[in-house]
């Protein structure tokens, strides 16, 4: 063994990968606004009861009914007379989380089956895609209904309705990206120093499909409140009186030409969850490939 | 003689795809002594390749298929291992290099990562990280690459340097036999000598078994103590390197080869390049596989197999030769 020059061995990173990603993300200032508006969003969801008490978003008061903001309901009163500051707050438990939950949980479940789909190929590929494809065919709406309507109404029925039916989606995309990881030569290589599948895919195929995986994700977050909102106004997701973004857009609706307020909050607050997250999730797709580094 | 360490016996490959049947390589034998270097030579799709990649069971799961044959690796059949088996042999004991670099490293990962990934696949011991990482130090300076560009990525090496890197993927686990697959024919002349004398250097110093897959005659002149030629998918010349390059007696593919590479000191206006294509292996010819091409061609290489003729370790399959004894 060649005994030249060896440095002297430094602790290896891990840490200081972390520390490179934060430094290219910073060097993009839209990215960190967005990060910036979705850190308050999580703050809002972890000290909402600090902010206001939760007793105040349901607390009815018949003489304010559609009163416009003001210093003491900085955004006015909906049509029972209920503080609407207090409601997006405390709506933001139910609507952000359910939004990023149903993501997340999709993004897993999906990632996985389009890895395996277009890892192994052939009858895998073949099972999968098409049991998909069949999930696809089906209205969203109605599958969904029906997911609901077995399991009953309820916050966790919902979440899990609205991710089965987003997953062909993932699915779909996850495995185009990966397919054309596959064919490189490097994951011939990986199988020529002897790792094993699981090894391939986790280490050599998934990092590579993260680009594509990260915008998908943050583009979905919005669209999954909006989607979780149906229900609400269906009357088959967050029963009221609990605060939910989404069921108070829906009740807002009618009044949309008497009193705005009703809608503004909360519409504006999905849409300033979802700019928010494709901000981020553009910087961070930048920020965690290595080949745009500069 | 030294010790076999691989030994192919009548190994032959078929592709099966939808349209036709391909016969890639067709019963051939091989030998690979401790220590030694072979040379497979050939034009594209004369099965080097494909031979390679059968050794380390590689083959495209569901269209090629090992018909026949024996791979013996230090005397255990390779066919008869299992898929678990096989990943500790590969890259521990047999590994290989492939020919691009450009894309044979993973971009998204640093070069030391990857080094260190092949040592923690086959790290058996159980060593601490902080261990192998000096391991992949040692490794990246035993191919001339400073340690502390561990932790750059494949993209900011240049072609060469990125080949070194792979080398010293192949070579983490100090392995017995390294299949190395044109491992210099994405680089630049210049890059190719250092990066070939680099190997045959580490090549004696690890001790290790090579087979160099390549089509270029210089290359094996460079490096290999042995030298098989093949041609669509048999093995047709076989012998030490004195005998490919000095002797008078050879296959006339082999005489066509070397007219094809231009002589420095003869002027000549064009290149003399054997007439023809190699044959459709979906549907080889009779008898002597490169009759349709061979100026020499006689009656009989038009039906029946050429037998093997010896010399020492000669060997050539035609029947020019036989006719002679």
């Amino acid at each position: 063994m060649s005994k030249a020059v060896v440095a002297p061995a430094r602790k290896y990173k891990r840490k200081s990968r972390f520390k490179e990603i934060w430094r290219r993300m910073k060097k993009n200032k839209l990215s960190m606004v967005g990060l910036c508006v979705f850190a308050l969003f999580v703050a809002m969801i972890i000290f909402a009861d600090l902010i206001v008490p939760y007793r105040i978003a349901l607390e009815q008061n018949v003489w304010e009914q559609f009163a416009p903001p003001s210093v003491e309901h900085l955004l006015g009163m909906d049509q029972y007379g209920r503080d609407i500051f207090a409601r997006v707050i405390h709506g933001s438990r139910n609507s952000l989380l359910m939004g990023i939950a149903a993501v997340f949980v999709g993004m897993i479940i999906g990632g996985t089956l389009a890895s395996l789909a277009g890892y192994y190929g052939g009858k895998v590929d073949m099972v999968i895609m098409r049991i998909s494809d069949t999930i696809f065919c089906i209205p969203f709406m109605l599958m969904g209904l029906s997911i609901v309507a077995a399991l009953g109404p309820g916050l966790i029925n919902v979440l899990i309705a609205i991710t089965i039916t987003a997953i062909p989606n993932y699915v779909r995309i996850i495995r185009s990206a990966i397919l054309t990881i596959v064919g490189n030569d490097f994951i011939e290589a990986g199988r020529a120093c002897g790792a094993s599948d699981i090894f391939i895919i986790l280490k050599h195929v998934a990092p590579n499909a993260v680009g594509p995986i990260i915008v998908q994700a943050t583009m979905q977050v919005g669209t999954m409140i909006i989607f979780s909102t149906a229900f609400s106004y269906l009357g088959l997701g967050i029963q009221p009186p609990a605060p939910e973004w989404g069921a108070m857009l829906a009740e807002g609706k009618s009044y949309m030409l008497s009193a705005p307020h009703m809608i503004i909050a909360p519409g504006m607050s999905i849409v300033l969850v979802a700019l928010s997250l494709n901000l981020l999730g553009d910087g961070l797709r930048d920020a965690l490939d290595p080949k745009l580094k500069d | 003689m030294l010790e076999k360490l691989l030994e192919i016996k009548d190994l032959s490959v078929v592709y099966h795809t939808d349209e036709a049947h391909v016969y890639a390589v067709n019963a051939i034998n091989l030998e690979i002594g401790a220590r030694e270097t072979i040379g497979l030579v050939g034009e594209t799709g004369a099965g080097k390749t494909t031979t390679a990649l059968a050794i380390l069971r590689l083959l495209p799961e569901k269209t090629g298929h090992i018909t026949q044959g024996e791979i013996l690796f230090k005397g255990e059949d390779l066919l008869k291992k299992s898929k678990r088996e096989m990943r500790g042999i590969r890259g521990a004991h047999i590994s290989m290099i492939f020919q691009d670099p450009m894309t044979s490293l993973n971009p998204t990962i640093t070069v030391g990562d990857q080094i260190y990934e092949s040592l923690l696949i086959h790290n058996y011991e159980g060593k601490p990280r902080d261990e192998l990482y000096k391991r992949v130090d040692e490794l990246l300076e035993l191919v001339g690459i400073p340690a502390r560009r561990r932790k750059d990525y494949p993209h900011q090496f240049s072609g060469g340097m990125k080949q070194r890197v792979v080398i010293s993927i192949a070579l983490a686990c100090q392995p017995q036999l390294l299949i190395a697959d044109e491992p210099t024919t994405a680089l630049d002349v210049t890059i190719q000598a250092q990066v070939l004398a680099m190997m045959y250097d580490l090549k004696e110093k690890l001790q290790t078994s090579m087979i160099m897959i390549t089509h270029d005659l210089g290359v094996v002149a460079q490096t290999c103590d042995k030298v098989a030629i093949m041609y669509a998918g048999e093995i047709i010349e076989f012998g030490l390197a004195e005998d490919i390059f000095e002797s008078d007696q050879h296959h006339p593919y082999t005489t066509g080869l070397f007219g094809s590479i231009p002589d420095l000191d003869i002027e000549a206006d064009r290149l003399n390049p054997i007439e023809g294509l190699m044959p459709d292996p979906t549907a080889l010819p009779c008898g002597c596989k490169f009759h349709p091409r061979c100026k020499l061609c006689m009656e009989i290489c038009k039906t029946t197999l050429p037998p093997q003729w010896h010399e020492g370790d000669h060997m050539i399959s035609c029947h020019l030769y036989s006719r002679e004894k």
